[in-house]
């Protein structure tokens, strides 16, 4: 048989083939990131452990979300219900634990089933109705934050804040997994290790099964997707889940490390985690993109903002950095994808 | 080429079939069949009613008027699953591929073969690559990495990619919707290479164009519609390429774009000298067809 040979064989430079991985833009970010900060704050503590470890926590806390939402977002969709979500299932475990008395682990799986439920209904709305996620979601968001406000309230005669977790039954063993802190001196927590394995499980789940396959499939078509026989409503529907049920493990986290509850937790994060996956490489179209990607978007975004603390200017400017980052990643990611697509013509 | 007419029912076989919008006619009394191993051309200008008969076959609309049969049997489907699971693989022109997804993962997308179990149940990528591999090499396509997005395939060679995966996951019926239109020429010839492999693999295919070029070479049968009729079905014995040609941009069609280009000749100032010109070499052309069916020396290659 004869065979087209010749322009599809040229050699591609390894260079080239790596620059055009979805995550090397949010890789030389953290980088350089880093290395300013070396320079401009290593004397002031930055590269100390304990700045180390204050960079790698906010990293890890943002990773926790960021990883799932970018999952959902290779998936075609938004999630700004996130942020909310910490909130209000916070609220649930310290509600039920401190307030109830309920062993804290129940609480926590009472939570857990609360934000299945709502990643369910948040992927059925978005799904039945066929509007844009980034609608559904944000009034979802609304409602839980005023719902949680509210009920609060209610319940605790006025607060916005339940302390006095550790008072719950299970409290030390919860402790021992969610907030415990490791490495020399005690100096790094856990949730760097709940951070890793999610990345972890994210990656696995996304290139080497079949779901990870219709999640790229979803988001790059969703129409041709479903010719071929993807399940897509199952796979939109399992990827809000995703994100609501690691915005509940972010929340018993910080609910077990402050020993408090706060109606206002995780606001602003549902943005947080877009801009790490972004920055991680992950098309805001959707169909593209990858969960290391967004850890290192995560990496990135705690380096900056524990950085300029450290730098000692006023801590208001990570968010002016931020969002300068957040520009050249979208510029250099719209670049990439050009070059992907030609990358072996 | 060898046509293998068995006495069996054709694979796909409608009868007097008619579709209607409210009170427009798409399509009225059209009959055609394909058998194992044959390729049939369907051919017609645009608004022929190309489409609407593709989406009856492929399972998106059902028949206002008429049978369906599928080897002997009247089928009813809904949806194009409905068709797929008996083997009617329909490639339209969006093709059902993701440009930035691999070409390995496009192949397998929602069919994915799999090692290991329960919760451990992975993807099997190796095997998807190689199979992946084996099946371009088929067709003639050498690819360095399975992982490269489709994007990075010609046109054409993103066609042959999706007529090997229906033919892969066991098509017995490809439709193939304007699979050589925006292809160059050579694109196009990688096309009809692997309609012919198709056909010789026992497929029946049912090839849609609206180019004769491309038709008359790889076709065993042409079937003509016009304005949502069916002008006969000529066995290509039958039929010459001029006849073909002269059938698909026929005599009054040409006279009348002639007509069309005097009129805004007449009143467009800047490019009326040229529009005249044109109308009369479209009349001239017309004139010929319709003295000996001869095709027009000027005629071009449309989709190039």
């Amino acid at each position: 048989m004869s065979v087209t040979t010749g322009e599809r064989m040229v050699r591609v430079s390894p260079l080239r083939r790596l620059l055009v991985r979805p995550e090397m833009g949010a890789v030389a970010g953290s980088i350089v990131v880093w290395i300013f900060f070396a320079i401009v704050a290593g004397s002031s503590g930055f590269l100390s452990l304990r700045g180390t470890s204050s960079y790698l926590s906010v990293s890890a806390e943002l990773a926790i979300q960021a990883v799932p939402v970018a999952l959902l977002m290779i998936g075609g969709e938004f999630d700004l219900s996130v942020g909310s979500m910490v909130g209000a299932t916070g609220m649930i475990i310290a509600i039920l634990s401190a307030q109830y008395g309920w062993n804290i682990w129940a609480a926590m799986v009472a939570a857990l089933i609360f934000a299945v439920l709502v990643g369910m209904l948040n992927g059925y709305l978005v799904i039945r109705t066929g509007l844009p996620s980034f609608i559904v979601t944000l009034g979802t968001a609304y409602i839980l934050l005023g719902a949680t406000t509210g009920i609060t309230s209610i319940v605790t005669n006025g607060l916005t804040v339940v302390n006095a977790i550790d008072q719950a039954p299970g409290y030390s063993a919860a402790h021992a997994i969610f907030a415990t802190a490791l490495g020399g001196g005690q100096q790094f927590p856990i949730e760097i290790l709940w951070a890793l394995a999610l990345v972890a499980v994210a990656t696995w789940l996304l290139l080497g099964t079949s779901f990870g396959n219709w999640i790229f499939g979803v988001g790059g078509d969703a129409q041709a997707a479903r010719n071929t026989g993807v399940p897509v409503t199952r796979v939109k529907i399992l990827l809000f889940i995703g994100t609501a049920v690691s915005s509940c493990l972010l929340a018993i986290i910080l609910d077990v490390s402050f020993t408090n509850a706060d109606v206002l937790r995780g606001q602003g994060n549902e943005f947080y985690a877009i801009v790490a996956a972004v920055v991680g490489g992950v098309l805001l179209t959707g169909g593209y993109g990858s969960a290391i990607g967004a850890l290192f978007g995560a990496l990135a975004f705690g380096i900056v903002e524990e950085g300029i603390v450290f730098a000692g200017v006023n801590a208001e400017w990570y968010k002016a950095v931020i969002g300068l980052i957040l520009l050249l990643a979208v510029l250099l990611n719209s670049y990439v994808r050009k070059l992907a697509l030609e990358a072996r013509r | 080429m060898s046509t293998t007419n068995t006495q069996t029912a054709p694979l796909i076989d409608v009868q007097h079939v008619s579709k209607y919008f409210g009170t427009v006619i798409a399509l009225k009394d059209i009959s055609m069949s394909v058998n194992a191993g044959e390729v049939m051309c369907l051919l017609g200008d645009n608004g022929a009613g190309k489409s609407t008969l593709i989406k009856i076959l492929s399972g998106v609309h059902r028949p206002s008027e008429g049978r369906y049969l599928f080897e002997g049997k009247e089928v009813h489907f809904s949806t194009p699953r409905d068709a797929l699971s008996v083997g009617i693989a329909t490639v339209f022109q969006d093709l059902a591929m993701i440009p930035l997804m691999g070409i390995s993962r496009n192949f397998f997308l929602g069919s994915e073969p799999t090692k290991g179990w329960g919760p451990f149940r992975r993807f099997d990528v190796r095997s998807a690559d190689r199979v992946t591999r084996e099946e371009l090499a088929r067709i003639g396509i050498q690819v360095r990495e399975m992982s490269q997005p489709v994007g990075t395939l010609s046109g054409g060679e993103r066609q042959s990619v999706a007529i090997a995966r229906a033919v892969y996951f066991g098509a017995k019926v490809l439709i193939l919707d304007e699979p050589t239109a925006a292809l160059g020429v050579k694109e196009a010839g990688i096309v009809l290479r692997y309609i012919a492999q198709a056909r010789a693999r026992g497929l029946g295919v049912i090839f849609i164009t609206h180019n004769p070029h491309h038709a008359y070479p790889i076709g065993d049968y042409f079937t003509l519609l016009n304005r949502g009729r069916s002008m006969g079905t000529f066995a290509k014995a039958e039929i010459s390429r001029e006849e073909l040609t002269s059938m698909m941009a026929g005599g009054e069609e040409l006279e009348e774009l002639g007509h069309e280009l005097d009129e805004f000749a007449r009143t467009d100032k800047i490019a009326g000298a040229q529009l005249a010109e044109a109308a009369k070499e479209f009349k001239a052309e017309a004139e010929v067809l319709h003295e000996d069916g001869q095709q027009p020396v000027s005629e071009r290659e449309r989709d190039t």
